[in-house]
């Protein structure tokens, strides 16, 4: 495997081993000397193009624990803007010589054609409305750690689908580990074409949470953005709420072993209640924190070379 | 006439071409005409053109050409697209009004008319805006246009919608007065705003692209025949790419609503499929459609529904495609090899004939833009304007042989049949054996 620029360039086979390292990683994290030798020698270049200090600092502490030389580049504002192609950009960080080009951008795509320009080993920070494949990583090593396999288990994912990274990433993954899958929303949130998407790949589409949430072993709430309201998504952040917000009453007919993950940032109030996020069933600081071991995870396996 | 001869020595004999409607025929091309046709002996100053196996048509016109000069001809010229548009067998093209500065004046469009002249591979036939600066605000002066050196008919903000409903029908009816017509980009832009680009559907779900419903544009194709019925006046539709616009159409043209409509090569062939690996050279507005809409648009060009082929030839320096997907530029390359993909998509399978071929790529066009001396049937005394094409050629496109100076053509790597041998313009050879003639 050389570049990780979709959920599905994995196989099932190299996600549990993936997520397996992961955990190796986790227990190292908890040790007082937290680093590994085991990329040593090569460079790592976080190339942003959009912001997300959440992921850009993830990314960081896992190469640097590894032993990475991490360089951060910030490409914010649109090249285009700047007279320079975005495959310029690429070619000119490449011939600094790195071994592997971490890459966020707010356009869906960039990084699988940045893997068609450069040498270096390429993953995918998240591109635009696609994928964000660490993150689904990460939720399902979350979901596992408390579920154990996720084969069989009922995942459902609501909210705000057309617009989420997130989400074609998870349906992927959990697809590929065996999980069953529900996407809830109000139809003008879903992706085009979802349903014949669905049929193909066999996972549920419903507008019905009620419904759906006492049959879950995971719930998974997507950040619904208030300005989607101008857009004509949505008429009011009162209505979403109570169509698909994980409200207090809701919470109740949730199961008891059910965990509730949310990639953050969150809207208290709006998809998510309150105390919906600080409950026992929330895991949402533990993707947080699972996310720097899946990220040394998915470096060393890309980049660790022949010691693998 | 004696005299004359001496002057021009470029007397032309086409040997045994298969001119449509005659069977094989001799061509004698003197003065810019066809002086003489049928089972003909070589006058002894002729040149001899052996045309054994060879189809001629009436040379080609493209009502859809963006040449890009003034303003990026880092991108194209208009003699670099002129030479693209002779190798393809064309002999006038229709140049679009989104240049910089566009094409929105009298003396802005005798500039692009005196540039073609200058060329003289093709004629150059300026597209006037419809709205000052594309902006879609207030008329551009299309009576001067029309008044002009470059007697401009067809009028377009391509690139753009005119997506108000008002002023759209002031265009419609301003135009009468000169017999032009309006031809429409149809894309709502509330339906379909300047980041969609790609068909909105399954794909663009999974690609994460942003949609462009096939509805952004029947709303305007249907918005617009029941404005040229209201108003009398000829609209067209350009690079209709869905089977909703084909049905509009059709059932508008049975009405007796004074529509036509162009439909683009890569319509014709490609799918919206082509995308999965975000290369921009697939990036086109409208965008790639699916299977069903592309057969549509096959069926509707057989069957008449759709009046012309044009190309939508939109050259793109590299740098300008090399973005994200998303924010790279739109448009492909297609004057070079549009003859070679009818051809391929409708000729070869049995669907069309070279002589409904003529139509859609030649005799059609002319009239829809009011072109005198193109699109005539080949015959005595007619225009010496013509191409050959060699029917049962095939040939491997190569992007890096091209008269273009972009080179974002989405034909490169694929195997087409039907191939133009040689153009001539008014009784000048313009192209032969891969080679523009300057
Ligand atoms: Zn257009």
């Amino acid at each position: 495997m050389k570049h990780l620029l979709s959920a599905a360039d994995l196989s099932r086979d190299e996600t549990l081993s993936i997520l397996d390292t992961a955990r190796q990683m986790h227990e190292i994290q908890q040790r007082d000397v937290k680093k590994l030798p085991a990329l040593r020698g090569r460079t790592v270049v976080n190339l942003f193009f959009e912001d997300s200090t959440r992921t850009r600092s993830s990314f960081e502490i896992a190469g640097k624990w590894l032993s990475a030389d991490v360089i951060n580049v910030s490409a914010k504002g649109s090249s285009v803007s700047k007279g320079e192609s975005l495959r310029d950009t690429v070619l000119t960080v490449g011939a600094m010589g790195v071994d592997g080009m971490i890459i966020r951008h707010h356009a869906s795509g960039a990084p699988l054609q940045v893997s068609q320009w450069v040498d270096a080993s390429v993953i995918n920070a998240g591109d635009g409305m696609h994928e964000h494949p660490t993150q689904a990583l990460l939720d399902a090593y979350t979901m596992r750690e408390r579920l154990g396999d996720l084969a069989g288990k009922h995942v459902a994912i609501v909210g705000d689908l057309t617009h989420s990274r997130v989400v074609r990433s998870n349906l992927m993954l959990l697809r590929t580990l065996g999980a069953q899958v529900t996407l809830v929303a109000p139809p003008t949130l879903m992706p085009s074409g979802i349903t014949t998407w669905a049929g193909s790949d066999g996972f549920a589409v419903t507008y019905d949470l009620d419904a759906t949430l006492p049959q879950v072993d995971a719930l998974m709430m997507l950040r619904v953005q208030r300005e989607r309201m101008s857009g004509g998504f949505f008429p009011t952040p009162r209505e979403y709420t109570v169509g698909f917000g994980l409200t207090r009453d809701r919470l109740r007919t949730l199961p008891d072993h059910a965990v509730i993950c949310h990639p953050g940032p969150m809207n208290r109030g709006l998809e998510i209640a309150a105390d919906a996020a600080d409950e026992g069933r929330s895991v949402i600081l533990d993707q947080v924190s699972a996310g720097v071991a899946v990220r040394m995870s998915v470096l060393y396996h890309l980049l660790a070379g022949g010691e693998s | 006439m004696g005299d004359n001869v001496i002057d021009t020595p470029n007397v032309l004999l086409i040997r045994g071409a298969d001119v449509l409607g005659e069977g094989r025929t001799d061509l004698l091309l003197q003065e810019g005409r066809i002086v003489d046709s049928g089972s003909l002996g070589a006058p002894p100053d002729a040149e001899v053109i052996d045309a054994d196996g060879l189809v001629a048509l009436p040379g080609l016109v493209d009502l859809h050409t963006h040449l890009r000069e003034p303003g990026r001809e880092d991108a194209e010229t208009i003699r670099t697209g002129s030479s693209a548009a002779a190798a393809g067998g064309f002999t006038a093209v229709l140049a679009m009004a989104n240049t910089s500065p566009v094409t929105d004046t009298a003396e802005a469009a005798e500039r692009v008319w005196d540039l073609g002249q200058a060329s003289g591979l093709v004629d150059v036939q300026p597209i006037g805006a419809v709205t000052k600066g594309l902006a879609g605000e207030e008329l551009a002066e299309l009576g001067l246009m029309a008044r002009s050196r470059a007697s401009v008919r067809v009028f377009s903000d391509d690139g753009k919608c005119v997506h108000d409903a008002r002023l759209m029908r002031r265009a419609l009816e301003y135009v009468k007065a000169f017999d032009g017509v309006v031809s429409q980009h149809a894309q709502e832009p509330r339906l379909a705003d300047g980041q969609a680009c790609c068909h909105e559907g399954e794909l663009s779900g999974r690609l994460g692209l942003p949609g462009w419903p096939g509805v952004a544009e029947e709303v305007i194709v249907a918005r617009d025949v029941m404005l040229a019925r209201h108003t009398g006046s000829r609209v067209h539709i350009a690079h209709v790419s869905t089977a909703g616009s084909v049905e509009v159409i059709r059932w508008a043209k049975a009405q007796g609503i004074a529509v036509t409509a162009e439909v683009t090569p890569h319509h014709l062939l490609l799918t919206t499929d082509l995308l999965t690996g975000y290369d921009p050279t697939f990036k086109v507005n409208p965008p790639l459609r699916p299977e069903e809409d592309v057969e549509a648009l096959r069926e509707a060009l057989a069957d008449g529904t759709i009046d012309a082929v044009a190309t939508d030839h939109a050259p793109h320096a590299r740098h300008d495609k090399e973005h994200a997907f998303a924010e790279a530029a739109f448009g492909m390359l297609g004057l070079e090899q549009a003859l070679s993909v009818v051809s391929t998509v409708m000729v070869e399978p049995g669907r069309m004939t070279w002589s409904q071929v003529a139509q859609v790529m030649s005799s059609r066009p002319a009239e829809i833009a009011g072109l005198d001396g193109h699109g005539i049937a080949l015959a005595k005394d007619s225009p010496a304007t013509l191409t050959l094409i060699d029917p049962t050629a095939t040939y491997v496109v190569n992007r890096e042989h091209s008269q273009s100076l972009s080179r974002n053509n989405p034909w490169h790597g694929r195997e087409l049949t039907g191939r133009v041998q040689a153009t001539f313009l008014r009784g000048r050879q313009t192209f032969t054996q891969g080679k523009v003639l300057a």
